[in-house]
């Protein structure tokens, strides 16, 4: 268990240089100059513009821009943003922090929605309540997040004034406020992933319960709730949590278009005005927090399936 | 007992008037940096506009009225004379004087990346007369000086707190405005709170002002909606009618500044060898196809004014006579036949992607169809339409302008040979003289005869085809009362009032 630990941990850094190579390469291919668009109304002037290009290295070759900016990140320093002009370190411990509590909620709805729909589904097997979840499934991964967060908008802040329609106040400021302003915003976000998590939930449990042991375990005598709990969920949760930890990759990126709905200042938003920007320090930044976060996630689902599982913990 | 809940009812009674009153402001974009000689967004100057008082500002008529300046005299054509407010102070206590005028323009003169030094080039030096009076001479006579001191570059900033702070003045920004900067957190909020020694504190009604970036129009009309901003500014025409209905809200309109138009690549690398980039007649055609009214209705709700020249109706160099429609088919088609070009001739047509010009593009596309044209619309992210358009990569660009309250600033950057933002790259001697020309008199009938000359020469090369003025849209609270609708679209905070 340790050395395995030990080597997923030592593959975090090569993994980490890869995606900082192909995200420095990959925005390179994007169209429009950033000098063009720093310029603003002086972008006709090739003196401009070529003082902006010496000022920020992009009149280097880019092998020469890559270690300059490698080399920075190494010593801590993720650079400056380009637009604003505040460091991207700031940035990113402003937004991390937003974007997290909005996952964490998200997927906690998402838990708390998918997997009891899942089982009831797979214990319903092609009745009633089986068709009721499927359908509930099929909605929740139709419905686009935007529709669904300007219909939550107009109904629960305009038409019934519940919730505030937008913005952020975080847990430390006010955390009735920022349960308030973060709720609507988990829950469109949580919504697509419940569905994932229902389907997913209810094909491991059908499995499950036509096995053996839950056979036996029925035979004993057991009460069927304790079947279905402790014997059948526990086991067909295995699949589950992987895919837990690859929609939570997933709810990082996702809750770009949640966050432009909402005007929630996260990540998400973050990184599509940096695109939109041309900040490029800014982009980088957040592509190799999200992937470092996306590994430790990854690594964590591994550990957790030790825990679930105790079969695997001897290997 | 009953007097108990009398007091308990005094005391709610005093700590709601003793709460702090705060004005909530959406804004359509997040802005860039928080410092006037670096800036560039159209929002931030609408947060210098709490932030930092200027030398000057616009009325409604558009007219130059003292702010930190009190009064000007021209002693000769490129010698203006400031006389300055006396018992200003800046944010951080520092006393506002000639001292601090003389350093800050010479800031946006020299500092590295300035985006004022464009705006101000003309001035030759600043001399301090005394501490209430200000000398600046100009290398030329220009016209356009005073106005541009109504915006960014008329911001003056305390030496000693600037000059501390260097390069990261906009992390925490210090004027002389009614309002001082609290906080700010990119793409959520800014925090303004009132100025306790602002010289003009009777007219400052709130104790806080927060201002939130929200780019999507449904999200801000939502918010607007569900009264959690008191004022937006840019509302869509689309978005009136939901905003009226609401009696909680009212809607005020001023003509805008700015213009939307279509460029033509007339000499800015291969691509301008188009068929209709090398020929005026099959420009004068391409307009002549166009309903810039009915372009206006369809998209805009008919809220926006067809326009066919980059200046607003509401600038006093505003050309009546010319003439915005109607369409003319039959003109087209004739100016098509006289070009000898057989048609379909294929135009592309590059276009920003967001909402409002791609379905401009459509309306224009259908209607050019008639005439002869086969428009082929480029949808381009808008930084890669800007790179494009620079590099020369278009035949012809959907583009607008914010406008300046000198024609100037709509005129000069885009029409004179060989400067900033001329794409099309357009060399006429007549247009560069005449735009010289307009910027060395300051009298408007004369002015107003030089550009009638250039607007004759550009009516027949069309460089630029220009489609309408857009309206300034702002959907405020019933409740908020001295909201002051100039045309350069800036919220004036002073006067601002929330009633009962």
């Amino acid at each position: 268990m340790k050395s395995h630990l030990g080597s997923r941990l030592a593959q975090i850094v090569p993994t980490l240089l890869l995606v900082s190579v192909l995200v420095f390469c990959l925005q390179q291919l994007m169209p429009g100059d950033p000098a063009v668009v720093l310029a603003g109304e002086e972008r006709g002037d090739p003196q401009v513009l070529a003082q902006i290009r010496a000022e920020l290295w992009l009149d280097r070759s880019l092998p020469v821009q890559y270690l300059h900016w490698i080399g920075n990140v190494l010593r801590g320093n993720l650079g400056q943003s380009w637009h604003i002009r505040q460091p991207v370190a700031q940035l990113i411990a402003e937004k991390l922090p937003v974007t997290l509590q909005l996952g964490a909620m998200a997927f906690v709805i998402a838990v708390a929605i998918g997997v009891p729909m899942g089982v009831i589904a797979a214990v319903h097997r092609n009745r009633f309540w089986d068709y009721v979840a499927n359908a509930i499934g099929l909605a929740g991964l139709s419905t686009p997040t935007f529709w669904l967060g300007i219909m939550l908008i107009l109904l629960l802040s305009v038409d019934l004034g519940w919730l505030p329609p937008s913005g952020y106040v975080s847990l430390t400021e006010d955390w009735v406020q920022s349960l308030a302003t973060t709720i609507m915003p988990a829950f469109v976000l949580g919504n697509a992933i419940a569905a994932i998590l229902m389907r997913h939930t209810r094909s491991a449990m059908l499995t499950a319960l036509d096995q053996d042991y839950v056979r036996t375990a029925r035979a004993k005598g057991l009460t069927e709730w304790r079947v279905l709990i402790w014997h059948a969920l526990r086991n067909a949760l295995m699949p589950v949590i992987t895919l837990g930890a690859l929609e939570l990759g997933t709810l990082l990126s996702g809750a770009v278009l949640t966050e432009q709905v909402f005007s929630i200042p996260g990540f998400g938003k973050m990184v599509v005005d940096a695109v939109f920007n041309r900040d490029y320090p800014v982009v980088q930044g957040v592509v190799l927090v999200t992937a470092f976060l996306y590994v430790v996630l990854n690594l964590l689902a591994d550990m957790l399936y030790v825990i679930v599982n105790p079969r695997l913990r001897g290997s | 007992m009953r007097r108990t809940l009398l007091a308990v009812a005094c005391l709610l009674t005093f700590s709601a008037a003793a709460q702090a009153q705060t004005l909530r402001i959406a804004l359509r974009e997040d802005l860039d940096v928080l410092d006037p000689t670096l800036a560039r967004s159209y929002v931030g100057r609408i947060v210098f506009a709490g932030l930092c008082d200027k030398l000057f500002d616009l009325n409604e008529k558009l007219e130059i009225v003292p702010q930190l300046a009190t009064s000007y005299e021209w002693t000769d054509p490129t010698t203006l004379v400031l006389h300055l407010r006396q018992g200003v102070t800046f944010h951080n206590g520092e006393t506002f004087d000639a001292e601090a005028v003389k350093f800050t323009l010479e800031r946006h003169l020299t500092m590295q990346g300035s985006f004022r030094r464009s705006e101000i080039s003309s001035i030759d030096h600043v001399d301090v007369v005394d501490p209430a009076t200000v000398r600046i001479v100009l290398k030329s006579p220009s016209s356009p000086f005073l106005a541009q001191l109504t915006d960014r570059a008329g911001i003056i900033l305390p030496p000693k707190a600037t000059a501390a702070a260097g390069k990261d003045f906009t992390q925490h920004p210090v004027c002389s405005g009614p309002f001082q900067f609290g906080e700010r957190v990119a793409q959520d909020r800014i925090v303004l709170d009132k100025f306790p020694g602002y010289w003009d504190a009777k007219n400052i009604h709130f104790d806080k002002v927060v201002y939130r970036p929200m780019p999507d129009s449904a999200v801000l009309t939502a918010n607007l909606l569900a009264g959690s901003i008191d004022l937006a500014e840019r509302v869509l025409p689309t978005d009136v009618a939901a905003v009226k209905a609401n009696a909680k809200l009212r809607i005020v309109t001023s003509p805008a500044l700015g213009y939307q138009g279509i460029t033509f690549n007339i000499a800015n690398g291969e691509r301008s060898k188009a068929p209709i980039d090398q020929s005026p007649l099959l420009r004068q055609a391409f307009e002549a196809a166009i309903d810039r009214q009915a372009l206006v209705d369809v998209v805009y709700a008919g809220m926006y004014q067809p326009n066919a020249q980059a200046v607003s109706p509401a600038s006093p160099y505003y050309m009546a006579d010319i003439p915005t429609g109607p369409r003319d088919l039959a003109k087209a088609r004739a100016l098509i036949k006289q070009s000898g070009v057989p048609t379909p001739i294929t135009v592309t047509m590059n276009v920003p992607n967001t909402a409002g010009p791609a379905q401009e593009a459509e309306v224009i596309q259908a209607m050019v169809r008639e005439a002869g044209f086969d428009l082929k619309i480029n949808l381009i992210e808008f930084a890669s339409s800007l790179s494009a358009a620079t590099q020369g990569n278009f035949e012809t660009y959907l583009i607008g302008w914010s406008g300046r309250a000198d024609p100037d600033g709509n005129l000069y950057a885009f029409m004179r040979s060989n400067v900033g933002q001329n794409d099309a790259h357009y060399s006429n001697a007549v247009v560069d003289d005449m735009l010289d020309k307009a910027r060395g008199v300051s009298d408007v009938a004369t002015r107003r005869g030089f550009y009638a000359k250039m607007w004759q020469q550009e009516r027949a090369d069309m460089p630029l085809l220009y489609l309408y003025t857009p309206v300034n849209i702002v959907g405020i609270s019933a409740k908020l009362t001295g909201f002051r609708p100039v045309p350069d679209g800036m919220i004036r905070l002073q006067g601002l009032e929330m009633g009962k």
